[in-house]
């Protein structure tokens, strides 16, 4: 699948403010961060920005951006639909409760819908790219888990990384390395699994000609690429691909496993553009089936 | 559950196509579709095939539908031009069309006033050829032809001389009752939509369809059994076929006895200048052996029992034997036997075997009996007729050889041993065929003089060597030395001759080259990096262009628009009067004539005019007889002018429906000046039923006959007797072995007394029997693409997006053993070139052959395309690594075409494969700039009929 | 609206048969210059006369090899939107552009509400969808809504532009959804199938499979006998002409 880089932007930048605020939201009334208002500012501007950057990232993606208002209205049947509603209910809890932090009898119930409905936003999202069968890639047991991982713990290390500044406990940053270790097991197992080719198809199986024999491609529509090549057939090499699953691995998982405990805002940096580089990839070796039907194996 | 959106979308259920709906003729092919174009605000809108058209009954292909950006092309030339720059550079300037012609008028007044010969007129694709070749006559040069021996001519020969019918254009299987169908070396054209829609019709009833060619593409795709043969075998196989009939007699002997030369005795005088011709009588009728008598008798006596085999010895002491004897002495010979052919061919012994038995079982098992009287030419009446149906089809694949004239005789005498000609169920001819064999006279050529036309038309059918174009030293007249000894029976000329020839002043120089819808310095020629040399050569010596004047005529910027001296530019058909003759090439169907007319849908948005309308007026100012009233006035205003109110012979003209004052006269009759009308009326075309009693048999349909001759189809209404013999190569071969008055230069006799045989022989094509085959270990072909016709197609907006660039395809198999994987850049080396190419492999191909899709390839700036579209950068012509010549053992260097007809030889070509190091195109030649008048095209097209492009 | 419409109403739809399609791409020119006009008009050609040229196509052509050596078939594919009974390319569209008819099962892009976000293409697993990235919106094979109810054109020609113009036969246009209808029967007769029918989005189009090549068994029964001297037979034949 071609890697658009709004939709990169978009769902690893609103992962992590998601995140953010998932965090904030749960454990501020818990009492389990810095109870300065300065912190919960800061944070939630923090995660409001990188939500708001990743949804007007993903706005330009859209061919006509003026209608995006449109988008709000099929949520009974659309994870995209879902993803805006719930985005734009969560800004109003995730707004509100840094404005009534200090006032805790309000402040604590915002704080969970916050949370709640951070998280919402996050499933919808992550559904939507594994709701999608013509994608084996995505259509793929690990790939909401991971997605939530992902945001939770790239949340979690941004936050721990604001609340280095507030001298706060140390425990966020643990916690995160361990959602990190979580999240990378599940990344390899999630390679593994794609990797063992599981779900993939052949140019026979799309066609329904498997019964002449081994069905290829003798020419296609189109000597030149098209929309569908484009934006489908975009396919890296397992070569590029392992390299940059190492990078994605290291950069992404392991520095921020090593770095968290000691400087948690080099570590959620380290982590956003690890996440980026994996978000990438998750485009990059994703398959659809419409390249069967121009002679290539998903 | 479900609530409407507030989005929902109010949707125009019945939109108006268009303000404006006309009928005419598509010409993205040679099939002649009938298309009704609709158009809104004066801009086309949609086209579709037209429902009522006999040709394409409403459908309508890629190409067809593809018109709109044929039309709109930003390659379209614009206003004539003049050349200011060196040839080839490309450099014009606009004129005016009066300087324009006066230039011409010039040029080519000073040709016929000293030597008309020096003007060679090529007409390439145009269809027009009853006007242009009658130009050429009035003018007085023998130089002239269309493009029928670069590409089909030893099929159209082979037919019209053997069944008076061919395939094509003058023939086509009886779709809605043959049983079976053996296709030969089609890819997917030739015709177009008529067999897509025929065998659409084939496979719902179950009728079983065989394909010979060595690619499985296109109807291939369809058939019931796919033979992948080696390329130019295919008359090897037929006559293993035949082998087989004869071996198990499953023949029709009786359909030979009454409707072929089966039973005419055949002189046998080893040595004697008779030798090999036919007895006749004193009047000159063939003669057969009348078993009741036991005498010789005209051999189209009704009611005799005529010998088939034997040796009979003439009232005269002659001995003489029926053909049908010489036929089966040869064919019973082991060596068509289908196990001495097998390996040849690729295809299994058991597999023509069974194929044999398959069509004979057909043809005589499974008879077609239509409750049809009718009466033959004997007078003999017949109650039913008896169809054999066994149908056939051939095209570019066998006649693209230099055996293809004796490969595609070979067909039709496998077809006449079944008795499966114009019976219900086989192959049928389409009016106005059949015509006698062969069709008309001889071809005209001596006697050009100054300021005098021919006596006859340039083009024609010799019938032995006194009708050879030869002055009387030998010398050939035809610039493309067609009929003489290197081809005598050349009957649609040698367009891919012309340049070399005239380039090497061999036989002589030419003065002007005026092509016409020829792209004859690309891939419409041989070996384009030498005509292109050619066309832009100097004489040392003089410091003149050794082709002095080159005129081009033509509706878009191809590559040869920068070697001519004078363009004139063409409309698009959609921009034209013309019309789609019997005198020409007809769309008639086996169920009666038919013909067609354009009309103008537009009109043309720039200084362009109809070329039809231009030979008029140059034949006016030119003071051509026919061209000027006595007074010296143009004798006709415009092409619809001469459409209408000419008459090459009396009562025949241009158009066969509503001749006559009254508009009621068929086929035959006074010219109508009201005709074009009745034809827009009748959406641009004429069709006339023949009563079911003359739908078969017709040559030798009484009925038919006598009908076709008053409506001018035929000259008289003899029975047309299929000719399994053809007693015109022979008198050629008497000539090689010392008779009569012309005979071939000594250096030839070899060559006409083996290729002139007039029972039909297979012998390899003539390039795998050249020295070091081994150098050349695979065949190379091209076939059509199904979405363009030649380089037309691939500047097309929406064609070109299907295919921008060619490959070279490869059979996987043989390219594993060669280390050679998909899209691997290789080399085509032939024996006088090579080109680079792109792999692609295939399982659906013949082990030994390469091929690729032809015309795609184009030069880079040409047709207003990109200087780095695909089309010059990957895309490549396989014309590159043919030569129009060919070296013999001897060293002397011949045409590369048939030695009969002069067809050039395109898939004779013989190459190797070897891996390149890099992907850059070679060859490769400079970008061509773009002409006066046209401009840089938009990168985004929305078409959108309502608002300008 | 991008709920799917209950079932009761019409399923129109194609039959494309891949035993005729020769191949020839006629169904997808013609579409392409039936769509210059109408719905989804105009179509974009980027690049269209220069390097890279590419544009809009509602039907593409492709071709294919299936089996190997002198087994190989070559079968030639057309593609285009299956109109389906359970579209995901309706149910993911956020804004309710991609919708289903519930009178007749087109499914169709309003291209005024489409915000052009492609989520709909990639819900396709068949590639119905090719997004216009001049207009923003997505676009589709309308199933020729501005031809089939056309009470301006004659009504013989109330079908698809592609079906009307097959040259081969290979396309045919009715209600998939009645058993007696002309394409129902063809398709229980020819056994036709859906593409990939696992990935459950029941598609309407079916596609007639190409018809299994007889097989020659090494001749097992004899050759058939040669005439013995076929020459004494000729001379005996009575014939009469």
């Amino acid at each position: 699948m071609h890697p658009a880089l709004s939709v990169i932007l978009f769902t690893t930048a609103s992962g992590a403010g998601y995140g953010m605020l998932f965090w904030l939201g749960l454990l501020a009334p818990l009492g389990l961060l810095p109870i300065a208002a300065g912190f919960g500012v800061t944070a939630s501007l923090l995660g409001l920005a990188l939500v708001t950057f990743g949804l007007m990232s993903s706005t330009l993606h859209l061919g006509h951006p003026e209608r995006a208002w449109r988008a709000m209205t099929q949520w009974r049947t659309s994870w995209l639909s879902r993803e805006g509603v719930a985005a734009l209910i969560a800004y109003m809890p995730a707004v509100l409760f840094p404005l009534l932090w200090l006032w805790q009898e309000a402040a604590g119930p915002l704080g969970f819908i916050s949370a709640a409905t951070a998280a919402a936003t996050v499933v919808c999202t992550g559904m939507i790219y594994a709701s999608l069968k013509p994608i084996r890639q995505w259509h793929n047991p690990y790939v909401l888990p991971i997605y939530l991982l992902a945001s939770l713990f790239s949340g979690g290390a941004c936050l721990a990384g604001v609340a280095t500044f507030w001298n706060a406990e140390p425990w966020l940053a643990d916690a995160s390395v361990v959602l990190a270790v979580v999240a990378l097991a599940a990344k390899v197992a999630y390679w593994r699994s794609i990797d063992s080719g599981v779900g993939a198809r052949t140019p026979a199986d799309a066609t329904g000609l498997g019964k002449l024999g081994t069905v290829r491609s003798l020419d296609p529509p189109n000597t030149e690429e098209n929309y569908l090549l484009r934006e489908m057939g975009y396919r890296i090499a397992r070569k590029h691909a392992g390299r940059l699953r190492v990078v994605a691995m290291l950069l992404g998982f392991v520095a921020p496993i090593v770095l968290l405990p000691f400087v948690p805002p080099v570590a959620a940096i380290a982590a956003l553009l690890g996440l980026l580089v994996e978000r990438w990839l998750f485009f990059a070796e994703a398959t659809h089936t419409i390249t069967l039907y121009y002679g290539r194996a998903t | 559950m479900t609530r409407p959106s507030a989005a929902a979308e109010v949707i125009d259920l019945s939109p108006v196509v268009g303000d404006e709906v006309k009928y005419t003729t598509c010409y993205m092919c040679a099939c002649r579709c009938g298309i009704k174009v609709h158009l809104k605000d004066g801009r086309l809108r949609y086209i579709e095939g037209n429902r009522n058209h006999p040709v394409n009954k409403g459908v309508l292909c890629g190409k067809g539908s593809a018109g709109i950006m044929q039309h709109y092309s930003p390659a379209r030339l614009h206003k004539p031009l003049l050349r200011v720059g060196e040839r080839g550079a490309g450099e014009f300037k606009e004129i005016e069309w009066d300087e324009a012609l006066n230039l011409a008028t010039e040029w080519l007044g000073n040709v016929r006033a000293t030597d008309p010969k020096r003007l060679a007129f090529f007409t390439g694709r145009d269809q027009s050829q009853s006007l242009t070749g009658w130009w050429a006559k009035q003018f007085g040069t023998p130089n002239f032809a269309a493009h029928g021996g670069f590409c089909s001519v030893n099929m159209a020969t082979a037919g019209l001389y053997s069944i008076g019918g061919s395939f094509w254009e003058f023939g086509e299987p009886d779709w809605d009752r043959t049983k079976y169908l053996l296709m030969f070396g089609v890819a997917e054209d030739h015709d177009s939509n008529p067999i897509k829609t025929g065998l659409a019709k084939l496979k719902a009833r179950g009728a079983k369809f065989v394909s010979l060619n060595p690619v499985q593409t296109g109807y291939s795709a369809l058939a019931d059994e796919f033979l992948a043969i080696r390329p130019g075998t295919d008359g090897l196989f037929v006559l293993a076929l035949v082998h087989e009939l004869l071996r198990t007699d499953r023949i029709d002997l009786e359909f030979l006895a009454s409707y072929s030369n089966a039973i005419w005795l055949v002189i046998n005088n080893p040595g004697g200048s008779d030798d090999g011709l036919f007895a006749r009588d004193a009047d000159g009728k063939p003669l057969a052996w009348d078993r009741t008598t036991e005498a010789p008798v005209d051999a189209s006596t009704p009611g005799i029992r005529p010998a088939v085999v034997g040796t009979l010895t003439l009232p005269d002491g002659r001995r003489a034997r029926p053909v049908f004897q010489l036929l089966a002495e040869r064919y019973l010979d082991g060596k068509y036997a289908p196990d001495a052919v097998a390996e040849r061919c690729g295809i299994p012994a058991a597999t023509i075997r069974r194929i044999a038995t398959e069509l004979a079982d057909v043809a005589f098992n499974q008879t077609i009996e239509i409750d049809q009287p009718w009466t033959d030419t004997s007078g003999r009446r017949h109650e039913k007729m008896i169809g054999r149906p066994v149908s056939m089809h051939a095209m570019r694949g066998i006649s693209a050889h230099s055996n293809g004239f004796q490969t595609c005789r070979s067909i039709h005498l496998l077809q006449m041993l079944l008795g499966a000609i114009d019976t219900p169920g086989s192959w049928r001819y389409k009016s106005p065929y059949p015509k006698p064999i062969p069709p008309a006279a001889g071809p005209v050529g001596k006697g050009s003089n100054p300021n005098t036309m021919l006596p006859g038309m340039a083009l024609g059918f010799p019938q032995g060597p006194q009708d050879l174009l030869l002055e009387d030293d030998g010398t050939p007249i035809r610039i493309d030395k067609a009929f003489t000894w290197d081809a005598p029976l050349a009957a649609h000329g040698m367009m891919h001759m012309v340049i070399a020839n005239a380039w090497a002043g061999d036989p002589y120089k030419i003065d002007t080259l005026f092509m016409y819808m020829a792209n004859m310095a690309w891939n419409s020629s041989m070996n384009p990096g030498e005509s292109m040399r050619m066309l832009a050569d100097k004489d040392p010596a003089t410091g003149e262009y050794r082709i002095p004047h080159v005129i081009y005529s033509d509706a878009y910027f191809s590559e040869t628009v920068p070697y001519a001296d004078l363009i004139l530019p063409d409309t698009t058909y959609l921009e034209r009067w013309d019309c789609i003759s019997m005198l020409d090439r007809p769309i008639g169907s086996p169920d009666g004539p038919a013909d067609a007319i354009r009309q103008p849908v537009l009109a043309p948005d720039r200084d362009v005019r109809p070329f039809q309308d231009i030979v008029l007026e140059l034949g006016a100012r030119l003071q051509l007889p026919g061209f000027v009233k006595d007074d010296g006035s143009p004798a006709y205003r415009d092409y619809p002018d001469y459409i209408a109110n000419h008459e090459r012979t009396p009562g025949i003209g241009p158009l066969g429906g509503w001749r006559g004052t009254d508009g009621t006269a068929v086929g035959k009759g006074a010219a109508n000046p009201d005709q074009l009308a009745r034809y827009v009326d009748n959406q641009c075309f004429w069709r006339h039923r023949l009563p079911d009693e003359q739908l078969y048999f017709k040559h030798a349909n009484a009925a038919y006959l006598r009908d076709a001759h008053a409506m001018g189809l035929v000259p008289n209404t003899n029975q047309i007797v299929l000719q399994l013999y053809v007693e015109p190569l022979q008198r050629f071969r008497l000539a090689a072995e010392g008779h009569g008055p012309v005979q071939p230069p000594d250096e030839k006799r070899a060559r006409v007394r083996r290729y002139f045989d007039p029972l039909p022989i297979w012998y390899a094509p003539v390039e795998d029997t050249a020295p070091e085959q081994a150098a050349w270990p695979l065949h190379a072909i091209t076939q059509r693409p199904s979405i363009m016709y030649h380089s037309w197609g691939s500047q097309n907006a929406w064609l070109r997006q299907i295919y921008d660039r060619n490959h070279l395809y490869m059979n996987r198999r043989t390219a594993t053993a060669l280390g050679i994987a998909e899209d691997d850049f290789v080399w085509v080396i032939s024996r006088t070139g090579r080109v680079k190419g792109q792999v692609r492999l295939m399982e659906g191909v013949n082990p030994d052959t390469v091929w690729t899709w032809n015309a795609i390839g184009k030069r880079a700036g040409a047709w207003n395309l990109g200087a780095d579209a695909p089309e010059s950068r990957d895309g490549f012509l396989l014309n590159h690594v043919i030569s129009e010549f060919r070296k013999e053992a001897d060293g002397m260097l011949q045409s590369n075409s048939d030695p009969i007809t002069g067809q050039a030889a395109w898939y004779d070509l013989r190459v190797r494969i070897e891996k390149a190091d890099t992907a850059v195109a070679d060859p490769r030649y400079s970008t061509l700039p773009r002409p006066p008048g046209l401009t840089a095209p938009p990168h985004l097209l929305r078409f959108n009929a309502s608002e300008p492009a | 609206m991008t709920a799917i419409p209950p079932p009761g109403g019409k399923k129109l739809g194609l039959v494309i048969d891949l035993d005729t399609c020769v191949g020839c791409h006629a169904c997808a020119v013609n579409c392409k210059e039936w769509n210059t006009s109408g719905h989804s008009a105009p179509l974009p050609d980027f690049d269209a006369y220069q390097a890279k040229p590419q544009g809009v196509w509602f039907n593409r052509v492709h071709s294919y090899e299936a089996g190997e050596g002198n087994d190989s078939r070559t079968v030639y594919f057309p593609r285009s939107c299956l109109h389906c009974e359970e579209p995901a390319c309706v149910t993911v569209c956020p804004t309710g552009a991609s919708y289903k008819r519930a009178e007749d099962g087109i499914v169709l892009v309003n291209p005024d509400t489409c915000i052009g976000c492609k989520l709909c293409s990639w819900a396709c697993p068949y590639g119905a969808r090719e997004f216009d990235e001049d207009a923003g919106v997505m676009k589709k094979c309308t199933l020729c809504i501005d031809r089939i109810y056309n009470t301006n054109i004659p009504e013989e020609d109330r079908v698809p532009a592609c079906v009307a113009t097959c040259p081969a036969q290979a396309r045919h246009f009715g209600d998939l959804g009645d058993p007696n209808s002309a394409v129902s029967r063809l398709v229980a007769e020819r056994e036709g199938y859906d593409l990939m029918p696992e990935l459950g989005y029941k598609p309407v189009n079916k596609y007639l499979p190409p018809r299994e090549r007889p097989r020659y068994a090494a001749p097992a029964e004899p050759a058939v006998e040669s005439v013995a001297n076929p020459f004494l037979r000729w001379i005996d034949r009575a014939l009469s002409r």
